[in-house]
C-alpha cells in the first residue's frame, strides 16, 4: 500500500461524513430555496425566485440582526480591549495565564444557562427591583434591545478578549518604552504604537464575534421576548412552527450570503488598513 | 486599570454566581432567597424527565465526541502528508463546517435527512422480507449524533493539526528509517506527541456536544437533550430546578475545561 492510498483511506470516513452531513444537506437547502411550498409542509420542486421575492416580509429580522450584530461586536470590543491590554501588558506574568483562563472559561460553558442568568437578573425581581429601592420606579429591562445587547456582550466578551490578548501579548514591549523615552505622552504611545500593532487581534476578534452573532437564536429568544428577534428566530419560526421549508430555505441562503458578503468586505478593509500601515512604517 | 479588570471579572462571574447561590435556596420560588437547603438538588435528581434528558445528552456527547476524535485525528494525520486538490477540498470543507452558522447546519440537516429518509424508507420496506416490520429511518438520537460528529470533526482536525504542525518531522522520518511500519511510527512516535491535542479535542467536543442547543433543536426528533429540556422549562417560567441544572452543568463544564487547559499547556511544553 503506497503512502498516498493510505492517506486517502484515512481521509475516507471524515470525507464521507462531510459529504452526507454537510454538503448534501446544504445543497438541499439551496435547491429548496428555489422551490414552491407544498401544502403538507414539504417542498414542490420548481425553479422560481418567488421565495426570494418574498424576503421583504422578514425584513425586520434582517434589520435587527444587521443592527445589533455590529453594535454588539463593537460594544464587546470596547469592553474587551482595556481588559486584554491589562492582561497582556500590565499584569504580573505569574497571574497572566490564570486570569486569561478565567476570562475564556465562561465561553465554553452553556450559553443557554448564561443567558438564563440574565433573565433572572434583568427580570422584574432582579436589577429593576434594586433600582426601585433607590427611587427609579418602573424600569423595564428584560425583552428590550438593551437586554439582548447585554446578553450578546456577556456571551461573546470572552471570545473577543482572547485574540486581542494574543496580539497585544506579542507586541514588543520595548517599543512602548522607546516611545515614552522619546517623550511621547501615554495616549500618543497608545494611538501610534499599541493600537496599530493590535489591528490583527481586533480584526480576528470582531470577525469571530460577528459571524457567530449573525446566526444567533438563543439570546434574542430568551432576552428579547419575541419583540427583539434575529434572522435565527425567523428561521426557527419558519421551519418548526409554520413549516414553510421553501421560504425558510431562501431566508437561510440569504443569511449565509449576507454573512459572506459582509465578511469579504470586512476582510478587504482590514487588509487595506494593514497594507496602509506598512507603507507608513516603511517611511 | 486594575479596578476596571476587577469590574469585568465581576460582570463575567456574578450572573453565574447568582445562579449557583439560588440553586441552594429553600424557598418554593426561584427569585426569593429563603434559606440554605439542598432540597432542590434532591428534587431535580429524582425528576425522571431530567434524568432521561441527561442520559440522552451524555450518550450523544460521548458517542459523537468519540467518533469525531477518531475520524478527525485520522484526517488530520493524513492531511499532513497530502497535497493538491484533495487537501484543498478538505480545507474548504472544514472552513464551511466552521463558518456556516449552527442554525443553518441544523436546518440543513433536518430537511436534508427528512428528504433522504422519505426516499429511503419505501425502498427499505420493499426489500425487507415479508412478515417482518421494516425499520423506519427517522430523526432521533442517531441523526443528532451524526450531525454533532460532523461539526466536531472539523474542530478536532483544527486542534490536532495545530499540534502536528509543531511536531518535528525528522522524528517520523527517523522512525521509518529504522524500519518501523507506518502504524508502528504512528503508535510510538506521532500519537504520544499529539495525544494532549487529541484528548483536548475529545473533551472540547464532549463539552460542545453536551452544551449544544441549536443543532439539537432541529435534528433531535422526539428525543430531549438536557439543553432542550432547560429551554422548554425556561419558556414555562423560572424555577429553582433550572438553577440546579445550570449550576451542575457549569460545574462539570468548568472541570472539563480546566483539564483541557492543563493538557494543552503540558503538551505545549513537551512538544518544545
Amino acid at each position: 500500500m503506497t503512502q498516498r492510498t493510505r492517506n486517502l483511506l484515512l481521509l475516507a470516513p471524515a470525507g464521507t461524513w462531510f459529504l452526507v452531513m454537510l454538503i448534501v444537506p446544504l445543497s438541499v437547502v439551496l435547491i429548496f430555496s428555489f422551490g414552491e411550498r407544498a401544502p403538507a409542509g414539504g417542498v414542490v420542486p420548481a425553479f422560481t425566485f418567488e421565495q426570494y421575492a418574498n424576503l421583504p416580509a422578514r425584513w425586520a429580522a434582517f434589520r435587527n440582526t444587521l443592527f445589533l450584530a455590529p453594535v454588539g461586536t463593537i460594544a464587546a470590543l470596547l469592553i474587551a480591549y482595556p481588559l486584554a491590554y491589562y492582561l497582556a501588558v500590565k499584569v504580573d506574568p505569574k497571574w497572566k495565564m490564570l486570569l486569561l483562563v478565567l476570562v475564556i472559561v465562561p465561553f465554553w460553558t452553556s450559553i443557554l444557562i448564561r443567558s438564563y442568568a440574565w433573565i433572572f437578573l434583568l427580570g422584574g425581581r432582579g436589577i429593576p427591583a434594586l433600582l426601585g429601592w433607590i427611587g427609579f420606579e418602573d424600569i423595564r429591562l428584560i425583552n428590550t434591545p438593551f437586554s439582548v445587547l447585554v446578553g450578546i456582550i456577556y456571551g461573546y466578551l470572552p471570545l473577543m478578549v482572547f485574540p486581542l490578548f494574543v496580539s497585544l501579548d506579542r507586541l514588543d514591549k520595548r517599543l512602548l518604552e522607546a516611545s515614552s523615552d522619546l517623550g511621547a505622552k501615554p495616549w500618543r504611545t497608545f494611538a501610534q504604537i499599541t493600537l496599530p500593532l493590535s489591528v490583527p487581534g481586533i480584526a480576528t476578534g470582531c470577525m469571530l464575534v460577528f459571524i457567530l452573532l449573525m446566526g444567533e437564536f438563543l439570546i434574542p429568544a430568551l432576552l428579547g421576548g419575541g419583540k427583539v428577534f434575529f434572522v435565527g428566530n425567523a428561521l426557527v419560526d419558519l421551519f418548526l412552527q409554520s413549516r414553510n421549508w421553501a421560504y425558510g430555505s431562501a431566508v437561510a441562503v440569504t443569511l449565509v450570503v449576507v454573512m459572506l458578503i459582509t465578511v469579504t468586505i470586512y476582510m478587504r478593509l482590514i487588509s487595506r488598513l494593514g497594507a496602509h500601515r506598512e507603507d507608513v512604517s516603511l517611511m | 486599570m486594575r479596578l476596571y479588570a476587577a469590574f469585568v471579572y465581576l460582570f463575567l462571574y456574578v450572573p453565574i454566581g447568582v445562579i449557583a447561590l439560588f440553586s441552594f435556596n429553600s424557598g418554593r420560588h426561584a427569585s426569593q432567597l429563603m434559606g440554605f437547603s439542598t432540597k432542590w438538588y434532591g428534587k431535580t435528581l429524582s425528576n425522571p424527565f431530567v434524568m432521561d434528558a441527561l442520559e440522552t445528552s451524555l450518550i450523544v456527547a460521548f458517542v459523537a465526541a468519540t467518533c469525531a476524535t477518531v475520524f478527525g485525528t485520522m484526517a488530520a494525520v493524513a492531511l499532513q502528508g497530502i497535497k493538491g486538490p484533495v487537501r484543498t477540498i478538505f480545507d474548504g470543507l472544514i472552513y464551511i463546517a466552521v463558518m456556516i452558522p449552527g442554525i443553518v447546519i441544523g436546518i440543513a440537516t433536518l430537511i436534508g435527512l427528512v428528504t433522504l429518509f422519505d426516499q429511503l424508507n419505501p425502498l427499505i420496506a420493499a426489500i425487507w422480507p415479508n412478515g417482518f416490520t421494516p425499520p423506519k429511518l427517522r430523526m432521533g438520537m442517531g441523526t443528532l449524533i451524526a450531525a454533532h460528529t460532523m461539526f466536531l470533526m472539523a474542530l478536532v482536525v483544527i486542534i490536532v493539526r495545530a499540534r502536528l504542525s509543531g511536531m518535528d518531522r525528522a522524528l517520523t522520518e527517523a522512525s521509518s528509517d529504522l524500519y518501523a511500519t507506518p502504524f508502528g511510527t504512528f503508535r510510538q512516535v506521532t500519537l504520544p506527541l499529539i495525544l494532549p491535542g487529541v484528548l483536548a479535542g475529545f473533551l472540547l467536543s464532549f463539552t460542545f456536544s453536551f452544551d449544544d442547543f441549536i443543532i439539537a433543536f432541529f435534528v433531535a426528533g422526539t428525543e430531549t437533550t438536557l439543553p432542550l429540556y432547560v429551554f422548554s422549562s425556561i419558556r414555562r417560567g423560572v424555577t429553582p430546578e433550572i438553577n440546579v441544572i445550570g449550576t451542575m452543568v457549569l460545574a462539570v463544564s468548568l472541570m472539563l475545561l480546566l483539564i483541557v487547559q492543563v493538557l494543552l499547556r503540558r503538551g505545549g511544553r513537551k512538544a518544545k
